[in-house]
């Protein structure tokens, strides 16, 4: 028999656990409900709580359990609950105890304003294994009510987080970046600080995505919301080792020609999504009826197996999209994807402006574009990316040298 | 720290869910205490494997031994370190605990 470490210490993330057999899914996303008890005015994915129309549809926690085994099964090692308000559901308890039991590592998506004490035990005594995943809407009752419109909700939203704290269960808080809040990210940041168990950066919300059913009842105020490429230029100003990462993982992941492929983003390879009815997605934004595989019919592994392999060989037939997406090697750079074409205009293969604007001007910051040049009509692009990117890994050398060595 | 007993009977804990996945078997603490730390999981070698499967509650630990030594090669001293490495790596972890036997 071999080796005298018994035991070894792993972790999904930062090791090489599976080596070249990976399983066939990793990490689940399922969102319990589309309903939620605020109504956020960004939110792309909020029913009433009350709407018992969509209540009745949802899953329910026998069919989940046979979900989250069913992924088991398939090697699934995290789950991640997510909605509308996941703690919404009556039976959350109940369907996060089974999914731990599962040994699944458990990421909850909430806004906290439902966490009461007998959730922040049960947190305690089952940690969920990952952190508590926390939206932000603002500093102040008036700043987050003004987003929240729900009375109370500020209030709702400090003693959940106060339960957190106290039991020392392990979040990290996500701002969403409005017109209400532009003001407020300093503060935000400086509190977010102080988390004592909070070891990452915060996150933020900003490229508000339009409503994900398509129902279109308030695209309009959604649009309204998004701040600018300019604006998230100067928010972000300050943050050059935030700069230098993005172009790190820029070159490293996407320095390749462009293509007219839809799917680069690894979507459905080794995840999937499910939604609050049981259809099986390659991500929770891609609603697009072509896309989805309905578990009532068919399995998650026939999806990971063969459907989603073929959806990921798809390439774009949209002109427009082949004249500059497919053309663009800004893409690392770029939020577009068929999920948010779906969104914007109902294809999988369409440039969103307002997307490309934002590559555009993140392009221009790094250093990458022109003023005035389109990124689609770079030729020497190659060029300019390693250019760029050995001056940035090589600061104190001449340009001379720098030239050599790529 | 705690002493293994060859007589003792073992068992897994309650606090964690053993998994097998693509012939790795991963250990995955569920309870408050082992494991707090954000992505914490934990693998076994071959020897652990081949012993933790073994730990029913109902086999003492010599008799695990036994049936080690009628399917692998090594010695019987050798597969009483390895088993009682293992377990005390294991106890120390409360991935185990020490069952009365049935």
């Amino acid at each position: 028999m071999e080796g005298k470490t018994y035991v070894r210490r792993a972790s999904t993330a930062s090791s090489p656990l599976w080596g070249k057999k990976r399983p066939l899914l990793i990490k689940l996303e399922m969102e319990l409900t589309e309903r939620c008890n605020l109504n956020c005015i960004h939110c792309y994915i909020n029913l009433p709580a009350e709407d018992l129309k969509a209540k009745s549809r949802e899953l329910s926690a026998v069919r989940i359990k046979e979900i989250l085994k069913e992924a088991a099964s398939l090697g699934c090692l995290k789950v991640r609950f997510t909605g509308g308000e996941p703690l919404l559901r009556e039976d959350f308890e109940d369907i996060y105890i089974f999914a731990r039991k599962l040994g699944l590592k458990v990421t909850i998506f909430t806004n906290a304003t439902l966490i009461h004490p007998r959730f922040a035990k049960l947190w305690s005594r089952i940690p969920p294994g990952e952190s508590i995943e926390v939206s932000v809407y603002g500093m102040t009752r008036k700043s987050y009510e003004s987003v929240t419109r729900h009375r109370g909700s500020f209030a709702a939203f400090q003693r959940g987080l106060q339960l957190l704290l106290k039991k020392r269960i392990p979040f990290i808080v996500k701002g969403v970046i409005l017109p209400q809040t532009l003001g407020e990210i300093g503060e935000f940041e400086s509190w977010a600080s102080r988390i004592p168990q909070m070891e990452a950066a915060p996150r933020y919300a900003m490229f508000f995505d339009l409503r994900g059913r398509r129902d279109g009842s308030k695209n309009k105020l959604i649009e309204k919301l998004r701040i600018s490429a300019k604006e998230e230029a100067g928010i972000f100003s300050q943050r050059q080792d935030e700069i230098n990462k993005d172009l790190d993982n820029f070159c490293q992941r996407f320095l390749q020609r462009p293509s007219d492929r839809l799917f680069t983003c690894g979507a459905g390879r080794n995840s999937g999504c499910v939604d609050a009815y049981g259809k099986f997605q390659m991500c929770l934004l891609l609603r697009h009826p072509e896309t989805v595989v309905d578990l009532k019919q068919d399995s998650m592994r026939e999806a990971l197996n063969k459907f989603f392999p073929e959806l990921q060989k798809r390439r774009a037939t949209n002109l427009e999209y082949l004249a500059r997406c497919a053309r663009c090697f800004l893409r690392g750079l770029c939020e577009q994807c068929p999920a948010k074409s779906w969104m914007e205009s109902g294809t999988l293969d369409s440039p969103v402006e307002y997307l490309c604007e934002i590559a555009h001007e993140r392009g221009r910051r790094l250093g990458l574009l022109g003023d005035n040049e389109r990124s689609w009509e770079v030729t020497e692009w190659k060029e300019r990316v390693e250019k760029d990117r050995a001056a940035r890994l090589w600061p104190n050398r001449s340009p001379e040298r720098i030239r050599r060595r790529i | 720290m705690k002493k293994i007993k060859l007589s003792a009977v073992y068992k897994p804990s309650e606090d964690v869910v053993a998994r097998e996945i693509e012939g790795e078997l991963i250990i995955v603490p569920i309870s408050s205490g082992i494991g707090n730390m954000e992505d914490e999981l934990y693998t076994l070698n071959e020897t652990g494997r081949a012993i933790w499967k073994k730990l029913d509650g109902r086999k003492s630990l010599i008799k695990i031994i036994e049936e080690l030594s009628k399917e692998y090669t090594a010695s019987n001293i050798e597969l009483q370190k390895d088993a009682a490495g293992l377990l005390e790596e294991l106890l120390k972890r409360n991935m185990i605990v020490e069952s009365s036997r049935t």
